[in-house]
C-alpha cells in the first residue's frame, strides 16, 4: 500500500546514498508515528535514522543545516500542522537561500509528513498546507495520491537538489494499491512538476491532488453512468504546477472543475483558475471553471460535521453538473 | 559648540569634497577617523619579552603568513598580505607573552590558558585583519549615507576583535555561522573586500551577485549571513551535526547576539546539541544592545555563557583579540575531542548603532561609545602591547593602515563602478541542476526564464 512504497522508497534511497538520512519524532524506536519508517531504524541504527525532542523549530532548523553542510536530510514532521512552529526555516532558511546566495549554497532536503484532514482529529490536526507551501518561490510542492506516485515521488524528492515538501495523507497510508512492474525498480521514480491523467473524458476536466483523486475517479464513474465522461488529472506536483497538462485538458474538455480539500480562498483551486485564464485554455470554456474545496471554517470534530466539512463524492457530481449545466 | 561642530563639518565637507549635513560629535568622530588616527593609546601592557635567536613563524593557520622582508609589493586583498619595511628582522622582538584577562567559567574544571603567545607576524596579521575590517565598515557607512548601500546594513566596527581572535583559532575547513551583523565574518571568511562592498551596492560583481545583500553573503564553509534572529543557530548545530556524522574533525562555530540569546529556538538547538555531543561552539556576542533595548531590559539573566545550562560556558573579554583566540582553541579543542557543544560569551562592543538609521545615542550616551573607544579599542590594544613589547615599529602601522586604505578605497571604486545585475538574470537561481523554467512575471504576459 501506500505507506509500504513510502517505507520502500526512504530504504532504497538510505541504501544508494550514505548522506541520506531520516530525522523527526518518533521516527526511529517507534517505527514511526504512523509506521511509516516501520525497521528503519534496526536496519540503518542510530546515526542514520534520528529520534528528535518535541521541538521542530530546533530539529527543521538543524535539518536545513546539516542539508547546507552536504548531508540529503529526510525532515519528518509528524503532521503538517507542527510544521507551522518550524515554517520559517522551511521558508526564510531553506526556500530562498539559493536564491538569496545566488547559486552559492544549496539546501538539498525533504520535508515530508502527512497534510490535511484525517478523521475525528479536529481543528489544529487537520489543516492542508498545499496552499501556503505552494505559494512560495524556491520550494517544490509535491502531493502524491497512490502507492506509486508515493514510491516515485519520494525517491525524486530526495534525490532532487532542492527543497521539496511531500505532503501525504494519513488516511491514504493504509490503502492498498496495485504497484506496477516498473515501480518495483530501485531506480524507479516520477519526475517532480509533471501531472497525470489518471481518466481519460471528454466532457470535463478534473483537477485534484491526494486522496480527493480517489473521489474524483469514483465521481468519475458515476457520472459515466449518465454518459458524461470525465477526464480525471492527478496533479502529482502542486508547485510547479503542471499547467500545460491541464490547459491540453480543458481544451479538450472545454469545461474545467477543481477538487481539493483545502480551504477555498487562495487555494489550489484558486490558482488553477487564474492560470487558465490567463492561458490559451480559456477560449476553450464554455462555462466559468468551478471549485469544489473544503468548507471555509476550521474542522469540527464530530463526525456529521467533519463529514460535511469536506468535498464529498455527491458534492463533485454535483459540481460537475451544474458545471456542464445539465 | 554646535557652531564650531558646524565649522569643522564644513570645513572637512570642502577638503573632502562630500556633502554631509550637520552632525553630531560621534558622527564626526567617524568621518575624521578616516584621516586622522583618534583613538588615544591605552596604558602600555606589561608583558614578558623572550628574546629568543630568530627562528621561523609558527605556521599560520591560514595559508600562507607573511614574511617579514619583502622586496615586492603584492596584491593586497587577502589576509596575510606582504608588507614593505626597511628595518631588519633582528631590531624587532619576534614573539612575546601577554597576561590576558582570565575567563569566567561554567560547569568547566578549568578555563583557556591566562597567557598568550604572540609572534611578530601574528600580531601584524592579526591588525591587518581588525583594521581592514574597520576601514571596510567605516566605508560601507560612508557609502549608506551617500545612498549608494540601501536596505539593512549593520556595522561590526569595535567587535572586530572577536572575529580575527575566532578565525584565527580555527581552521579554514571549519565552518562558521552568523546573523546579519556578517560583514566582519564574510571577510575572515575569505570574501574580499570589493565583493563585500559591491554586495552591499548591489552590483553583479558581489559575492551573490548582487542578490543577496547585506545580510545574505556566502562563502566555502560560511553560512551567511542570516536575517532571522536566532534562525541561525539551530543551522549551526545542524552544521555541527554534518561534521560528526561525516566523522571529518570539524567544528561549528554558531554566532549570535545578546538579543538572540532568549529564542527559544536556541534552546531547542542547545538541547539536541548536548544529547548528540554535537561539536558545535555557541558563541554569544554581547555588545550590551538588542537593537534598542539593554541587556539588562531583555534578559532576565544577562549571564549569557550560563545561558546553555546543562552546556560548559566561558565569558571572554571580546575586546582583545589573544583572549578570544585562546578561548576559541580551547572551545574547538573541548569540541574536536568529543566532548560535546561548549557556550562562549564574548563582551564586546558595537560603535555604531544597531542599523544604518539607528544612530545609536537614544539608549545609550556618547560618553559611553567615547569610552570604549578610548580605553577598549581591540585594535588600539593590540598596537600598543606590540609597539610597548618592540614587536613592531610605529612606521610598519602607518603603512598598513595606507595599504588597507588604498585597498579598501580600491574596492569602493569597484564597488560603485561595477554595473548592476543584467535584468536577465532576475529569476535565476531558484532551483539547482534544474532544467530552465518559466516564472511568472509582474503580468501574464511577462513569462520570465529561470536557469539553476
Amino acid at each position: 500500500g501506500f505507506r509500504d512504497a513510502l517505507n520502500q522508497a526512504m530504504d532504497e534511497e538510505l541504501e544508494r546514498d550514505e548522506r541520506v538520512f531520516l530525522l523527526g519524532e518518533e521516527v526511529a524506536q517507534y517505527d514511526g508515528a504512523y509506521k511509516v519508517s516501520r525497521g528503519l531504524w534496526k536496519k540503518y541504527g542510530d546515526k542514520r535514522i534520528i529520534d528528535t525532542p518535541i521541538t521542530e523549530m530546533g530539529f527543521t532548523g538543524i535539518a536545513v543545516g546539516a542539508a547546507m553542510a552536504g548531508l540529503r536530510p529526510i525532515c519528518e514532521f509528524m503532521t503538517f500542522n507542527f510544521s507551522m512552529q518550524a515554517i520559517d526555516q522551511v521558508i526564510n532558511s531553506a526556500a530562498k537561500t539559493y536564491y538569496m546566495s545566488a547559486g552559492l549554497q544549496s539546501v538539498p532536503i525533504v520535508f515530508r509528513g502527512p497534510n490535511g484532514a484525517s478523521a475525528g482529529v479536529a481543528a489544529q490536526h487537520s489543516q492542508c498546507f498545499a496552499a501556503w507551501y505552494g505559494h512560495c518561490p524556491g520550494l517544490k510542492v509535491v502531493s502524491p495520491w497512490n502507492a506509486e506516485d508515493a514510491k516515485g515521488l519520494l525517491k525524486s524528492a530526495i534525490r532532487d537538489d532542492n527543497p521539496v515538501v511531500f505532503l501525504e495523507n494519513e488516511l491514504m497510508y493504509g490503502v492498498p494499491f496495485e504497484m506496477s512492474e516498473e515501480s518495483q525498480s530501485k531506480d524507479f521514480t516520477i519526475p517532480i512538476g509533471k501531472a497525470k491523467v489518471e481518466r481519460q473524458g471528454t466532457h470535463v476536466t478534473m483537477v485534484t491532488h491526494s486522496r480527493y483523486v480517489s473521489h474524483c475517479l469514483d465521481a468519475a464513474a458515476v457520472l459515466a453512468k449518465e454518459g458524461i465522461e470525465c477526464e480525471v488529472i492527478n496533479l502529482r506536483t502542486i508547485r510547479p504546477l503542471d499547467v500545460d497538462c491541464i490547459e491540453t485538458s480543458v481544451m479538450k474538455t472545454n469545461h474545467l472543475v477543481t477538487v481539493e480539500g483545502g480551504w477555498p480562498q487562495f487555494g489550489v483551486g484558486a490558482e488553477i483558475c487564474a492560470r487558465v485564464m490567463e492561458g490559451p485554455a480559456f477560449n476553450y470554456l464554455d462555462a466559468p471553471a468551478t471549485r469544489v474545496t473544503g468548507v471555509d471554517i476550521p474542522m469540527p470534530y464530530a463526525k456529521i460535521l467533519e463529514d460535511n466539512s469536506l468535498p464529498q463524492i455527491k458534492d463533485i457530481i454535483f459540481s460537475v453538473k451544474k458545471t456542464l449545466n445539465v | 559648540m554646535q557652531n564650531m561642530l558646524t565649522i569643522i563639518s564644513n570645513a572637512l565637507c570642502r577638503i573632502t569634497g562630500r556633502n554631509v549635513g550637520a552632525q553630531t560629535v560621534s558622527e564626526l568622530l567617524i568621518d575624521l577617523s578616516e584621516y586622522v588616527s583618534l583613538t588615544s593609546p591605552a596604558a602600555p601592557v606589561l608583558a614578558q619579552t623572550e628574546r629568543q635567536p630568530p627562528k621561523p613563524p609558527p605556521v599560520s593557520t591560514r595559508a600562507p603568513a607573511a614574511e617579514l622582508v619583502s622586496s615586492q609589493t603584492d596584491q593586497l586583498d587577502r589576509p596575510g598580505s606582504r608588507v614593505v619595511v626597511s628595518r631588519s628582522f633582528a631590531d624587532f622582538t619576534p614573539q612575546a607573552t601577554f597576561d590576558i584577562k582570565k575567563c569566567d567559567v561554567h560547569r568547566l574544571e578549568e578555563g583557556p590558558p591566562v597567557k598568550a603567545t604572540l609572534t611578530r607576524d601574528q600580531g601584524l596579521q592579526y591588525y591587518r585583519i581588525m583594521q581592514t575590517v574597520r576601514r571596510m565598515e567605516l566605508k560601507a557607512d560612508q557609502l549608506y549615507k551617500q545612498k549608494i548601500i540601501r536596505g539593512f546594513c549593520h556595522l561590526y566596527d569595535g567587535q572586530e576583535a572577536c572575529a580575527a581572535g575566532i578565525e584565527a583559532a580555527i581552521n579554514p575547513s571549519d565552518h562558521l555561522i552568523t546573523a546579519y551583523r556578517a560583514h566582519g565574518y564574510t571577510y575572515t571568511r575569505g570574501v574580499a573586500i570589493k565583493e563585500i562592498l559591491a554586495e552591499l551596492t548591489g552590483r553583479k560583481g558581489g559575492v551573490a551577485k548582487g542578490k543577496g545583500g547585506s545580510m545574505h553573503m556566502y562563502a566555502p564553509h560560511f553560512y551567511g549571513g542570516n536575517g532571522i534572529v536566532g534562525a541561525q543557530v539551530p543551522l549551526g548545530a545542524g552544521i555541527a551535526l554534518a561534521c560528526q556524522y561525516q566523522g571529518n574533525n570539524q567544528v561549528c562555530v554558531t554566532l549570535y547576539g545578546d538579543g538572540a540569546a532568549n529564542q527559544g529556538q536556541l534552546f531547542e538547538a542547545f538541547n539536541m546539541a548536548a544529547l548528540w555531543k554535537l561539536p558545535c561552539i555557541f558563541i554569544c556576542e554581547n555588545n550590551k544592545y538588542g537593537m534598542g533595548t539593554s541587556v539588562e531590559r531583555a534578559s532576565a539573566s544577562t549571564d549569557y555563557y550560563k545561558r546553555g545550562d546543562f552546556i560548559p560556558g566561558l565569558r571572554v573579554d571580546g575586546m582583545d583579540v589573544l583572549c578570544v583566540r585562546e578561548a576559541t582553541q580551547f572551545a574547538a579543542d573541548h569540541c574536536r575531542s568529543g566532548k560535546g557543544p561548549i557556550v562562549m560569551e564574548l563582551q564586546t562592543y558595537r560603535y555604531h548603532g544597531h542599523s544604518m538609521s539607528d544612530p545609536g545615542v537614544s539608549y545609550r550616551t556618547r560618553e559611553e561609545i567615547q569610552e570604549v573607544r578610548s580605553k577598549s579599542d581591540p585594535i588600539s590594544l593590540l598596537k600598543d602591547r606590540m609597539l610597548s613589547n618592540n614587536m613592531a615599529a610605529v612606521e610598519e602601522f602607518k603603512e598598513i593602515d595606507i595599504a588597507i586604505r588604498k585597498e579598501v578605497e580600491e574596492a569602493a571604486q569597484y564597488a560603485t563602478s561595477d554595473p548592476e545585475p543584467p535584468l536577465e538574470e532576475l529569476c535565476n537561481h531558484i532551483f539547482k541542476n534544474d532544467p530552465p523554467l518559466e516564472v511568472r512575471g509582474t503580468h501574464p504576459w511577462a513569462t520570465l526564464k529561470s536557469v539553476s
